[in-house]
């Protein structure tokens, strides 16, 4: 149904729509902070606590939608990690809190700005990451996404801030 | 050019002048993490090839969050932190000792360092004139490996507390009422500078109580400048030596300017399940509820035990109730126990737990059941916070949480202080 084709740019996938301030508690909660050991087992509860059903329902490529101020809270990387091995391809929002934007950038999942009053859930969406576009298929309707400032794009596009240390033996950015 | 604290700070570490706006590489002077985000932050070390860290006698792994651990799992989590800490030099702060934020204000943060911490309360060591910023896991490891990490000067926000305090209104009052005023992400990537002429006054206590809540507003860090105030307290610590004076330049150029009238604000709490989500005590209908929690890295130091203590003497928390009490650190618990605060809570009822981060973060130590009301001193009431999506935080002041555990609901410390 969904698909992320490689290295073109273009990510296509299905909107799972979540309302504001969808804090990591609700993504990875401290109940489950145990797990953190075990970041498969955490996967399959993500985003338990504001959709019980959802980790059941993501395939790869699909997206996770929010309205504003998604991510607030904790620190915890374990967030965006798990959406990232749960297979959600990017997750877009009308604003981010800060610490989860930056973790979802360093693990390499891409987190779009943009007006998601514009999307539903169940809505086919194709992004373009290079054009910073987001086509609603369903809607027949194309969003414009904030592009990301250069050195996240150069964190983004090595794969993680683990993967650009490691390659660059330090910053390069 | 007259600088912010935050382009002050920032521009010293880089070697070079910034203005809020700027990316940069900087040095960094201390780089934490806790038993949540350091294994994690452990295993990244390992994945970019690191042996060594930079700056081991500065890098600090506390376990605070699961402490005494309840799990196995979390136990041999706490394993990976003391053998990453022996092998490398770093520096452990081990079960009992206290939440992370307030080890680091009684024994690391100097005024004027950049602090960076994989915790996002982080921002409580800015009531020492510090930049202390909450970051994940791999930034943390960047950090404990290179002792740098990348960020933009954040713009900044200047809130001055003005005219005078009202009896039964504290530093967590002003702190709701701020980010009631605000919203959840009012100061989002931005600093904010704390002043104005009560803001000025207040003791390094209240001040750590309002930088620690900073980023429930979405700042980057919470700064207030370091004074003869905070000259005092490292004094108070032994660490006079690292005291110097930071304040913002004159002529500094902040995004807004936020006066706020301290005469106009009530005692407040947080109702579910946001902190901006704030109401004067008075506004609230009768809430009944079954869990009182003082302590964290929010208000679990002495003048927050001893505000609770004296409104709890000689009376009894109220049938059904459980009053958990949890000191922040080690040298409060004793303090605690030397002045008689500690019996004062066993006395009225409470339950007095070892230093830690208890049941805030929802992993032990009073997790909540189905459909359970809890008034906490703790800094956020996200659902599920405490360990159950189907419970109910409220967040207030040691006062309302003390007078609350006595009354059996949520009510207004002014009844027993005025």
């Amino acid at each position: 149904m969904s698909e992320t084709k490689k290295n073109s740019g273009i990510l296509a996938g299905r909107s799972f729509k979540f309302g504001d301030d969808i804090s990591t508690d609700l993504i990875a909660p401290g109940r489950l902070f145990h797990l953190r050991s075990n970041l498969p087992e955490l996967t399959k509860h993500v985003l338990e606590d504001a959709d019980p059903e959802f980790a059941g329902k993501v395939k790869p490529g699909d997206f996770v939608v929010g309205g504003r101020n998604f991510g607030l809270g904790s620190s915890r990387e374990h967030a965006p990690l798990i959406m990232k091995m749960a297979g959600v391809g990017a997750v877009l929002a009308k604003s981010f809190a800060r610490i989860f934007f930056r973790n979802s950038i360093n693990v390499g999942l891409p987190v779009l700005i943009c007006d998601t009053d514009k999307i539903d859930e169940g809505d086919m969406l194709e992004i373009d990451l290079k054009k910073g576009t987001i086509d609603n298929k369903t809607k027949n309707l194309v969003l414009q996404f904030s592009p990301l400032p250069e050195v996240m794009i150069k964190i983004l596009n090595d794969g993680g801030l683990v993967n650009h240390i490691t390659k660059n033996k330090g910053f390069n950015l | 050019m007259d600088k912010t604290i935050s382009e002050k700070i920032i521009s010293e570490h880089a070697g070079r002048e910034l203005k809020a706006g700027d990316i940069t590489i900087v040095n960094v002077d201390l780089v934490m993490s806790q038993d949540g985000t350091g294994p994690l932050a452990v295993s990244h070390v390992r994945r970019m090839g690191f042996n060594k860290i930079k700056n081991p006698g500065k890098s600090i792994f506390f376990i605070d969050h699961a402490s005494p651990s309840p799990r196995k799992e979390l136990s041999n989590s706490h394993i990976v932190l003391r053998e990453f800490a022996a092998q490398t030099g770093a520096i452990i702060s081990d079960a009992g000792k206290g939440v992370c934020h307030q080890i680091l204000a009684e024994s690391y943060t100097c005024p004027g360092d950049i602090v960076l911490g994989g915790d996002s309360h982080t921002c409580t060591s800015g009531a020492l004139g510090a930049f202390a910023t909450g970051m994940g896991s791999t930034d943390i490891a960047v950090g404990y490996a290179l002792a740098s990490t990348w960020m933009m000067v954040p713009s900044t926000i200047k809130v001055n507390f003005e005219r005078k305090i009202n009896k039964g209104v504290f530093a967590k009052d002003l702190i709701i009422y701020l980010i009631g005023k605000i919203t959840s992400d009012g100061a989002t990537y931005k600093a904010i500078e704390f002043g104005g002429e009560i803001g000025n006054a207040l003791s390094m206590d209240e001040r750590f109580t309002i930088s620690n809540m900073a980023v429930e507003a979405g700042a980057k860090t919470g700064i207030f400048p370091s004074d003869s105030i905070t000259k005092e307290y490292l004094k108070s610590q032994g660490r006079e030596d690292c005291f110097r004076e930071v304040s913002a330049d004159k002529g500094a150029k902040y995004e807004e300017a936020i006066d706020i009238d301290c005469s106009l604000i009530e005692p407040m709490v947080s109702q579910p399940h946001t902190v901006d989500n704030a109401l004067p005590v008075s506004n609230l209908e009768k809430i009944m509820i079954d869990q009182v929690f003082i302590g964290t890295c929010t208000n679990g130091r002495l003048s927050d035990l001893k505000i609770a203590a004296d409104i709890l003497k000689g009376k009894k928390v109220a049938g059904g109730i459980r009053l958990i009490v949890i000191p922040a650190s080690k040298d409060i618990y004793l303090e605690a126990l030397k002045t008689g605060i500690l019996e004062t809570f066993v006395d009225s009822g409470a339950i007095v737990g070892s230093p830690g981060c208890g049941p805030c973060v929802g992993i032990h130590q009073g997790i909540l059941g189905d459909g359970e009301v809890c008034l906490s001193t703790q800094n956020r009431n996200f659902k599920g916070r405490m360990g159950n999506p189907n419970s109910f935080i409220y967040l207030c002041s040691p006062a309302t949480a003390a007078w609350s555990a006595v009354r059996g609901y949520i009510a207004d410390p002014r009844e027993v202080l005025l």
